[in-house]
């Protein structure tokens, strides 16, 4: 006797059909679609933002550092003191200091040139009280005794003062923190709103799906299997466009690290640098953005959970 | 197999919509549900579904009061339970085999070992032939079997209907109708809603009449 299943299985069209292949969320859903654009969007603005955060942040530690490696003297020219022997004695008193790593004083030469911006060329410079710089590089990571440097010029060299940028410095710090605080909270505010919208665009997609919800908890589905089968579907959503958001936004940086790299040898390309430091957002952003994907996936993932239980908490 | 004692349910601070509900629905028993358009009657199957939760009174199913019983618990009871919904409830997504086979999907069985079954079953109710098309292109009557099927599907011991008939017409109702009493013969319990006076006067059933909130059991 003929069965109906041997019917079936001589026709290979329809068999192939019949698997039970077809998910029981539907994957490719117009709010789906849009689902995913939301959160690709977002995750792109959210990993822009943490990779200009942190540059700011790498770009003013570089400013700071820079300064901060430095420290001049000054030695001003008085009647009835010798300008070089002065000279000669703050290097010598200073080479003698710990943590100095060099110490190269403007020969007059040097000096005229610092003020031809000004002045002009072609001055006969002896006739003007032209200071002389002597300018001395930090061992790095030395902490000198700037005090004990300052007494000691002052009791040989009384024309002699040090400027140790701390008053620059301090500034630097200061407009460094605020521009760290200000990216900081950029990126909470950016952070906050990617949170919000991929919940509202979850909660849109999922009012597309109550039938499916309320028909499976009526065939005798427990909540944690509705919960799952949607939990699972949305967090493949939510890694799909925080995988195109972020995958965007490491290409941008990646082209932005490469252009950079490539105009490195340029005068632009030295001027950007002195200002933004290498256009890197290095390892660690990398790493950020990729967090970030994950975690816009679990967001979605979450909150899809959240308004599965929600719904049927309202059905029973 | 179900008993309500004293049973009420109102929606919010409204009226009750059922009360003083006391009968019961014994294995392998086959009843029409019946009284006029807004009586209760969904309302009165939702109950029965475990979907709906009284206000008053005591719902015993399967030998479990229903008040304390978990989540899952609840579900588990459900699983015993085939509902035909008067709009089908199918998933249009899903094929009509797919639809009719969500109830043991859901039970975690394998498609090698029901796939035999939810054929034979589709042969049975006449899809046969429509077992890969997708509920948006089925006549009414074709969704109307799809979604028997899907209730029978996992041998539930009782099968609630609404309106099973309200969609077709009246040849394909006295056909639906002797699917449901071959169900009953083969030992589910049938509870139809109806408000088909000719379907109800084809076979000689009890008949549970919802009227004013309150239910008049005629055996």
């Amino acid at each position: 006797m003929t069965e109906p299943w041997d019917e079936l299985a001589a026709s290979p069209a329809l068999l192939r059909t019949l698997p039970a292949a077809t998910s029981i969320v539907p994957r490719n859903s117009i709010a789906g679609r849009s689902l995913t654009a939301v959160v690709a969007i977002m995750t792109f603005l959210a990993s822009i933002t943490t990779g200009a955060a942190l540059m700011v942040v790498s770009a003013a530690s570089d400013w700071q550092a820079e300064v901060g490696r430095e420290v001049t003297i000054q030695v001003r020219p008085i009647p009835g003191r010798n300008l070089d022997a002065d000279v000669a004695s703050v290097v010598e008193i200073t080479r003698a200091a710990g943590g100095i790593a060099d110490v190269r004083a403007f020969t007059k030469a040097e000096s005229a040139r610092l003020v031809e911006p000004w002045l002009g060329a072609g001055l006969a410079l002896d006739d003007l009280p032209i200071p002389r710089l002597i300018v001395v590089k930090l061992s790095p990571g030395a902490r000198p005794d700037f005090a004990a440097l300052r007494q000691a010029l002052a009791a040989r060299v009384p024309t002699a003062s040090l400027d140790d940028h701390r008053h620059w410095i301090d500034r630097m710090r200061t407009m460094a923190g605020t521009a760290v605080v200000a990216g900081i909270a950029v990126f909470v505010l950016v952070l906050a709103v990617t949170v919000l919208s991929v919940t509202f665009a979850t909660r849109g997609a999922m009012a597309a799906n109550r039938p499916i919800v309320e028909v499976l908890h009526y065939v005798g589905a427990t909540d944690g299997f509705i919960a799952g089968q949607f939990q699972r579907h949305f967090l493949i959503l939510g890694f799909k466009g925080g995988a195109i958001g972020g995958g965007a936004a490491i290409l941008l940086f990646g082209m932005t690290e490469a252009a950079n790299a490539w105009l490195s040898d340029t005068p632009g390309g030295d001027q950007v640098a002195g200002l933004f430091g290498n256009l890197s957002i290095g390892v660690t952003g990398y790493l950020a953005i990729l967090l970030q994907i994950v975690f816009m996936a679990l967001v979605t993932a979450f909150a899809s959970r959240h308004i599965v239980n929600r719904t049927l908490a309202a059905i029973d | 197999m179900i008993r309500f004692e004293n049973v009420g349910l109102r929606y919010g601070p409204g009226p009750e919509v059922l009360r003083d509900l006391n009968f019961g629905i014994d294995g392998h028993s086959f009843q029409f549900l019946t009284g006029p358009s807004g009586a209760g009657k969904t309302s009165l199957l939702r109950l029965m579904l475990l979907s709906l939760r009284p206000t008053r009174g005591l719902i015993s199913m399967f030998e479990s009061d229903t008040a304390f019983l978990s989540k899952d618990g609840r579900a588990n009871l459900r699983r015993r339970i085939g509902i035909v919904f008067q709009d089908f409830r199918l998933l249009d997504h899903m094929t009509t085999y797919e639809n009719v086979a969500l109830p043991l999907r859901v039970l975690g069985k394998d498609e090698a070992d029901y796939r035999a079954e939810v054929v034979e079953l589709l042969q049975w109710v006449g899809l046969g032939e429509r077992m890969s098309a997708l509920p948006p292109v089925l006549s009414g009557g074709e969704k109307q079997r799809a979604a028997i099927a899907r209730a029978v599907i996992a041998r539930p011991q009782l099968l609630l209907a609404d309106e099973p008939t309200g969609n077709v017409d009246p040849n394909l109702g006295q056909r639906l109708l002797r699917l449901f009493v071959e169900l009953n013969k083969n030992g589910t319990a049938v509870v139809i809603a109806t408000h088909d006076i000719a379907l109800m006067d084809e076979y000689d059933a009890r008949r549970l009449v919802l009227h004013d909130g309150r239910l008049h059991v005629y055996d």
